[in-house]
């Protein structure tokens, strides 16, 4: 589990988080949602330390974040696996080098072992066989894949995801959310997701947060969307019209 | 003072990449994959420049000392000196300050701004050492070969062009390259050599660690790299000069 507790941040030309609070439960797939510059992406990389905070605490489990020196944060940091938006696979290395550099850099395991696990990770991302292939020769759904292959390589506790479905077509983010989810589920991981996306949203969604203008507006689960009265939180779900004839009828 | 904030923040990017490598067989391999895109990878560039460039000088100082009273060898301890004093480590470091720190700071710059810094953070990796110490380490081992390469292929330019033209024998361009040698000239090129190798990747991997935005501004990193590294060369060649040969 992780929890954060009035959690701040500012850069010098705006506030971008303001005593955001909320916790992130274990096995299940948490939403951070908001519109484009809401400031969820900050909160995500404030929770995994690229971002210091200004004022506030951040607690993996038992464990004070803020607290931790630069060495411990390292340590807690290999139990930690990350999905960028871009994917961030490393361009000059192959899909096995992205996948075993992880277990290059932190365990001394043998390179059969490896590539084993390697191979193991590839394939519940369904991207067996694609070892000697380099991102540039990906379709962006199948770097996302490989990304998610390359941050479970370490069996880690906690996975963030920023934006994993940008930038692809409806069926391949369903396909990707789901993977995320099973994932999730299956090696009871904490899982944080941002997202501005209401099919993630309605599909996923185990708990949502939903962030606007740096501040937390409402939190609940997929099932409790349509039931909302927040008017923030309605005018960014059903923004379209199709959401909002779903929503209010008519 | 924008200036000692720069000094403060490469400095401090120093003290990130001169840390202990997580894997000594990781920095190994890293290491041995720069040497060769840094440094084998610019041989012909190197061997090109400095053929050309010896032979020009040679041709130069030929045409500027028609003297009947003055001897022919002079073409060859010019050519030598020149070479030895100034074009193989600095002129080839300013060549490698266009060629590598561009390489270096858009390399960098890219990982930065498609977040695969980012991904290396978030696993516990020091970036910084994990990405610059092998691109310095074989800057600093494999850039004196080139400083050496560079001197043996300009004289030999120099010699086969005053052959060619006839300005010079082969015998007094021999007696011009051996006259008052003085073998401290070598180690000159080779410290000063070490240092700019230092100063390019160093500087070009600071500007590109820090850049951020899109692909305009790696574009402009990589060309502040190329620009402040050729200006702090040209500012420790100054320093160098007078600390060893004054």
């Amino acid at each position: 589990m992780i929890r954060v507790v009035n959690v701040s941040k500012a850069f010098p030309d705006r506030i971008v988080l303001q005593n955001i609070n909320a916790d992130f439960e274990k096995g299940k797939t948490n939403l951070i949602i908001g519109r484009s510059g809401s400031g969820k992406t900050v909160l995500m990389k404030s929770i995994v330390g690229l971002h210091e905070v200004d004022e506030g605490d951040i607690y993996y489990g038992d464990i004070h974040f803020n607290a931790l020196s630069f060495n411990e944060k390292k340590t807690l940091r290999k139990e930690v696996g990350m999905l960028f938006q871009g994917s961030a696979l490393f361009d000059s290395a192959t899909v096995e080098e992205n996948v075993v550099y992880p277990l290059d850099m932190f365990t001394e395991q043998t390179r059969t072992e490896k590539i084993e696990r390697a191979n193991f990770c590839l394939k519940r991302v369904d991207m067996e066989n694609s070892n000697k292939f380099f991102p540039s020769e990906l379709s962006g759904g199948m770097k996302k894949r490989v990304a998610i292959a390359r941050a479970i390589a370490l069996n880690p506790r906690f996975l963030f995801c920023d934006e994993p479905n940008s930038g692809l077509d409806p069926i391949t983010s369903i396909l990707i959310d789901e993977l995320i989810k099973e994932i999730t589920e299956e090696y009871g991981i904490t899982t944080i997701v941002n997202t501005h996306d209401m099919n993630s949203v309605m599909g996923i969604g185990d708990k949502i947060i939903f962030i606007h203008e740096g501040k937390k507006w409402w939190e609940g689960t997929k099932d409790e969307v349509l039931h909302s009265d927040n008017k923030e939180f309605n005018d960014f779900v059903f923004a379209s019209k199709l959401a909002k004839q779903i929503r209010y009828g008519g | 003072m924008r200036i000692f904030h720069t000094i403060g923040m490469y400095m401090l990017f120093m003290l990130k990449v001169f840390k202990r490598p997580e894997k000594g067989w990781i920095f190994y391999r890293e290491t041995v994959k720069e040497i060769e895109k840094l440094g084998l990878n610019s041989i012909g560039i190197v061997a090109i420049i400095s053929a050309f460039t010896g032979a020009v000088i040679t041709i130069q100082t030929a045409y500027n000392i028609e003297n009947p009273f003055l001897p022919t060898y002079l073409i060859g301890v010019t050519a030598r000196d020149t070479i030895l004093l100034e074009f193989s480590s600095t002129i080839v470091a300013l060549i490698l300050a266009g060629k590598i720190g561009s390489n270096i700071a858009s390399e960098i710059g890219t990982m930065r701004v498609t977040e695969q810094i980012d991904a290396l953070e978030i696993m516990g990796v020091n970036s910084a050492n994990y990405l610059v110490l092998p691109k310095i380490t074989a800057a600093v081992l494999f850039n004196p070969l080139l400083c050496i390469m560079s001197i043996a292929v300009g004289i030999t330019g120099g010699w086969a062009v005053g052959v060619f033209t006839g300005v010079i024998t082969t015998q007094d361009y021999l007696d011009g390259i051996l006259y008052i040698f003085i073998p401290f000239y070598i180690t000159y090129a080779i410290i000063k050599t070490i240092v700019f190798a230092f100063i390019i990747t160093s500087v070009s991997a600071f500007y590109g660690y820090y850049v951020s935005g899109g692909s305009l501004e790696v574009g402009q990193s990589s060309t502040k790299a190329v620009v402040y590294s050729s200006v702090v060369v040209l500012l420790f060649n100054l320093i160098l000069t007078q600390l060893l040969l004054s």
